[in-house]
């Protein structure tokens, strides 16, 4: 049973294991804890010598190969359910996924067909009334197109992904489900803020208007999304109890994420203010080289702030979940999912509500 | 003649003016602790000043349109971040931070203010 061959299986399983796990942890304990993946690389490599210094997994347990070979005894038992458990945990995850994936795949040729007939039919969906440039008006523009149907789609992952949150954490799920779902929960924010970026291209004006949010949104808007210290406002209550360091840290965060809004307003509003001199001064306006000028810079410099919000709103989230616990900080992101799409409901309701 | 050794390791004769930008950069970065390269125009540099200020620090910046050999820092800038944006560029104790985002960023994760205490730009 204890064959040198079987041994070596074994521990190549538990190494696979530690990889999936540190690399996981390494996402959420960046410079804080020791780098436990590669140490238990190094742990293996070195041979199937067994150190007493394996890192502290449940899953796996110290053990010494002159104890193991002859005798089939408890440790050894509970060490073989332990890999056993983990291993099947290790299939679930990968089943579930391999389903993620392909239902991923089925939407997103889904989408490619919706974007083909939209692109033949050249819909114009933004609004017609400010989104033309000396007079370049009722121009169908496919980028923001495309970014439409890609926010609709991005909105429905949130809301299954808010709901899946809500139920692992009502079923009490371990922490590495959660830390799951919460890394995927923050890949989709950031995927939202590439295809914004993309969109700022196609169209800054639009993007920074806010135009594809709900009224509700559109209330709290500041340069193109959400005010990052809404998005403390909105977990705080969820997060708690917090211990004193974290404390201190929410609270320098929320600092440091007031001061970086406050200096991005302070650049709009000279960015407006520069606007409006401009188009004011009776000096540079004659000729269409100077308007032309004009124009492009304000169009650089808006798609730059646009770019900075953006950023800025993914920094604080990441540094939000570094500061939380796996579990606080699946509670912050379900209660942020929940809060957008309460406000969202609420535009619903305006909408239909009769005048 | 009289050296100065700068956090860039060059060697720099005091009495030269540096006729390479890149030394000159490296130069005007490292006699104060916060050095924002600016333009006066540009709208981003104005919202970095307006950070540190907040932040209670007082930056030397260069402005560098209103420098005779400004296009040539700026190209020198824009080569040292890898960047068609060689403006606003924020050095902090003779070192290079970065452009808003690397800025934003690190003030989001609380390395900026230790950086600015260890500078001696911020005392508390």
């Amino acid at each position: 049973m204890n064959s040198p061959s079987t041994e070596f299986t074994r521990r190549m399983a538990i190494y696979e294991q530690f990889n999936q796990i540190s690399r996981l942890g390494d996402v959420f304990n960046c410079g804080d804890s020791p780098n436990t993946g590669s140490s238990a690389i190094v742990e293996v490599d070195v041979g199937l010598e067994n150190k007493a210094g394996y890192i502290s997994c449940d899953q796996v347990e110290p053990s010494r190969s002159d104890q193991e070979t002859n005798k089939p005894d408890d440790k050894t038992q509970r060490r073989l359910a332990q890999n056993r458990e983990a291993a099947r945990k290790s299939r679930i995850r990968k089943k579930a996924y391999v389903q993620e994936l392909e239902s991923s795949r089925l939407k997103l040729a889904q989408l490619e067909q919706e974007l083909e007939r939209t692109r033949q039919q050249g819909i114009y969906i933004s609004s017609a009334s400010d989104s033309g440039y000396f007079g370049l008006s009722g121009t169908v523009n496919p980028g923001i197109s495309a970014f439409e149907l890609e926010y609709g789609h991005w909105v429905e992952v949130q809301d299954k992904q808010t709901c899946e949150l809500r139920n692992a954490l009502q079923a009490h799920t371990t922490d590495i489900e959660l830390q799951i779902l919460v890394e995927s929960g923050l890949n989709h924010y950031c995927n939202l803020f590439r295809i914004k970026a993309e969109a700022a291209k196609a169209d800054v004006f639009y993007l920074n208007s806010g135009l594809w949010r709900t009224s509700a949104e559109r209330f709290f808007h500041w340069i193109g999304g959400f005010r990052p210290s809404e998005l403390l406002n909105v977990v705080m209550s969820h997060i708690e109890p917090l211990t004193d360091q974290q404390q201190l840290e929410v609270c320098h965060l929320r600092q440091s994420a007031q001061q970086a809004e406050d200096a991005l307003s302070q650049g709009i509003d000279k960015l407006q203010h520069n606007l409006a001199q401009n188009v004011a001064s009776d000096f540079s306006w004659g000729n269409y080289r100077a308007q032309m000028a004009v124009a492009t810079d304000v169009l650089e410099a808006l798609e730059g702030f646009v770019n900075q919000a953006d950023h800025l709103r993914e920094q604080t989230l990441l540094q939000m979940v570094r500061v939380l616990t796996t579990h606080q900080a699946a509670r912050a992101l379900l209660a942020l999912g929940e809060y957008f799409h309460r406000l969202r409901a609420l535009s619903s309701l305006w909408a239909a509500h009769p005048r | 003649m009289h050296y100065q050794v700068d956090s860039w390791g060059y060697y720099m004769p005091r009495m030269s003016m540096g006729s390479d930008p890149m030394e000159r950069v490296a130069k005007l970065a490292s006699e104060s602790a916060v050095v924002i390269f600016s333009l006066s125009s540009c709208c981003m540099c104005h919202a970095v000043k307006r950070l540190f200020c907040g932040l209670g620090v007082n930056p030397t910046v260069y402005e560098l349109d209103q420098d005779p050999r400004g296009k040539d820092l700026e190209a020198a800038l824009m080569r040292l971040l890898g960047n068609s944006q060689a403006v606003p560029v924020v050095f902090i104790g003779g070192k290079l931070i970065g452009a808003m985002d690397r800025v934003m960023a690190s003030h989001i994760n609380g390395t900026l203010v230790p950086l600015l205490k260890e500078a001696g730009a911020l005392w508390l």
